[in-house]
């Protein structure tokens, strides 16, 4: 069916991919070994930089004795209500500032001083206002996710073409058939792009919150294990984290695959 | 014949924070029936603003424009402004549902324009499976499938390669005799306003009023090609260039 050349072009891309991978995983599993390696020999203190084989022997005991998977829904169920959430309140303000102009010049200046500003700071505001409970990290993720939205998605409202407005009010569309037939379609893409920040910015804002306050979750394990000075404890639930935020991120980018395609 | 559009001393200033500027000082003219009128000028004159007027998009500054209220407008920009997430058929039926007029009736209608104009076979197809020059034509489509009166045409085929160019206008001036459409056409090429058009209005440089109207007699059964090969042809385009190039 294909000729030789085209054969040859399909096996050195095979095999170029292929050897991406095999790099990917020979530098995993590399540092892996040189970490393990130094501990053994002593050429690094375990106590402050733990070992891969004290990682996983706290992850299993995490497992049975902690509930760590109890720590995980904790903090994904966290993400998911401030993701789900931010997604929606940005999609709102973004429309009410497309909608009306004014507000979006009167509201700018304040979106930018949000925005530039460290949410962590807000932390012990949020914290007295809300209490020490779950209500404060989700609102702190949430505010996170939802200026992040807000500004990826009035960005795209306005990015489309002007020429596109102009002919759906010559053809005498009112504001809200423009807004449902034009810029929200128009903006299809955009939108789902952005929900990889948006999941990834909550996903952020949920361990910033756990880490100020919280009784569960895996930032709290972070926290709670650099407090008592178990770095064994603190160096797992990073990778914990890296897992899940990798899982997330993988999630999220699969359905933007499937929808837009 | 009638004059089912009577523009009477248009005049339009645009402001902005620094500066006002009068784009159109005096524009008057009386469009009959089936009319095919060109507007030319320098660039930048306001020709285009006296379209947005018409279509109702810009506010004139003073003057009147006086039609029958069952006159109604279709507009057609320089951009085919197809939206890429709708198929041709969609994009052709986005003014029958903006208006509410989606019925069985329009909707066959508008079908049967696209069969015509050899575009049926891509009904369901995207945009950006199509050439510019088919583009255009489900552009045209578009604008037609609300049945305007008059078509306000903003340099149509400005996007367009100079073959497909030819094809096309050769098409679109087919397609407006045959729906019996009176037209006014803002464009800066002059061969295209002198082989398609019945009236070519000059403008001058902004502030912008009518210079000069030329009445062209042709025989209507040359084609375009035809057209230009004619002596009229010559005089007309060197009377017109000297009109604007006086202006520049």
């Amino acid at each position: 069916m294909y000729s030789d050349e085209h054969k040859r072009f399909l096996k050195k891309e095979k095999w170029y991919c292929l050897s991406v991978i095999f790099v990917q995983i020979f530098i995993l599993i590399f540092l892996l070994a040189l970490w393990q390696v130094a501990a053994n020999f002593g050429w690094i203190n375990t106590f402050i930089t733990s070992s891969p084989k004290m990682v996983v022997e706290t992850t299993l005991h995490l497992v049975k004795e902690n509930n760590l998977f109890y720590h995980i829904g904790v903090t994904i169920y966290e993400t998911i209500i401030s993701f789900s959430l931010g997604t929606l309140l940005g999609l709102l303000i973004a429309s009410i500032m497309w909608w009306n102009p004014f507000v979006r010049k009167v509201i700018d200046p304040y979106l930018t001083v949000l925005n530039s500003l460290p949410k962590v700071a807000l932390g012990p505001i949020i914290i007295v206002w809300c209490g020490a409970q779950m209500k404060s990290i989700i609102l702190m993720a949430l505010l996170i996710s939802v200026i992040v939205m807000t500004m990826s998605v009035i960005e795209s409202f306005e990015g489309v073409d002007e020429n596109k407005v102009k002919l759906m009010q010559v053809l005498g569309a009112k504001k809200m058939q423009i807004f449902f037939k034009l810029i929200l379609p128009s903006s299809y893409k955009p939108i789902i792009s952005a929900l990889k920040i948006g999941v990834s910015m909550s996903l952020i804002g949920v361990i910033m919150g756990e880490f100020l306050v919280s009784k569960a979750g895996v930032g709290y394990l972070i926290m709670y294990g650099s407090q008592v000075f178990n770095l064994n404890l603190v160096v797992s639930g990073i990778m914990i984290l890296a897992i899940l935020s990798w899982m997330m991120y993988s999630l999220v980018y699969t359905i933007e695959k499937r929808l837009t395609r | 014949m009638n004059s089912i559009l009577k523009i009477k001393n248009l005049k339009k200033i645009y402001h902005t924070k620094k500066s006002e500027t009068l784009a159109v000082s005096d524009f008057s003219y009386n469009l009959k029936e089936n009319e095919f009128v060109s507007i030319v000028g320098p660039s930048g004159c306001g020709k285009s603003t006296i379209l947005s007027i018409l279509s109702g998009s810009l506010e004139k500054s003073e003057g009147s424009i006086a039609k029958k209220d069952s006159i109604t407008f279709g507009y057609m920009l320089q951009d085919d402004c197809l939206f890429d997430f709708r198929t041709i058929l969609e994009n052709c039926l986005l003014g029958l549902e903006i208006n509410r007029k989606c019925t069985k009736e329009n909707k066959e209608y508008v079908i049967s324009l696209l069969e015509k104009y050899g575009l049926k076979d891509f009904m369901d197809s995207y945009p950006k499976n199509l050439s510019g020059g088919m583009r255009q034509r489900v552009a045209l489509i578009r604008t037609l499938a609300l049945k305007p009166d008059i078509l306000l045409l903003d340099e149509p085929f400005c996007a367009l390669d100079y073959q497909s160019r030819l094809k096309v206008s050769e098409d679109v001036l087919k397609i407006l005799r045959m729906e019996k459409k009176s037209a006014i056409m803002v464009t800066h090429n002059l061969e295209e306003a002198l082989t398609m058009s019945d009236t070519v209005i000059v403008l001058s440089s902004r502030p912008s009023h009518i210079k000069n109207i030329y009445k062209l007699d042709f025989d209507k059964n040359l084609s375009a090609l035809e057209k230009k090969k004619t002596d009229a042809f010559l005089d007309y385009y060197n009377l017109i260039w000297k009109d604007i190039d006086s202006h520049v």
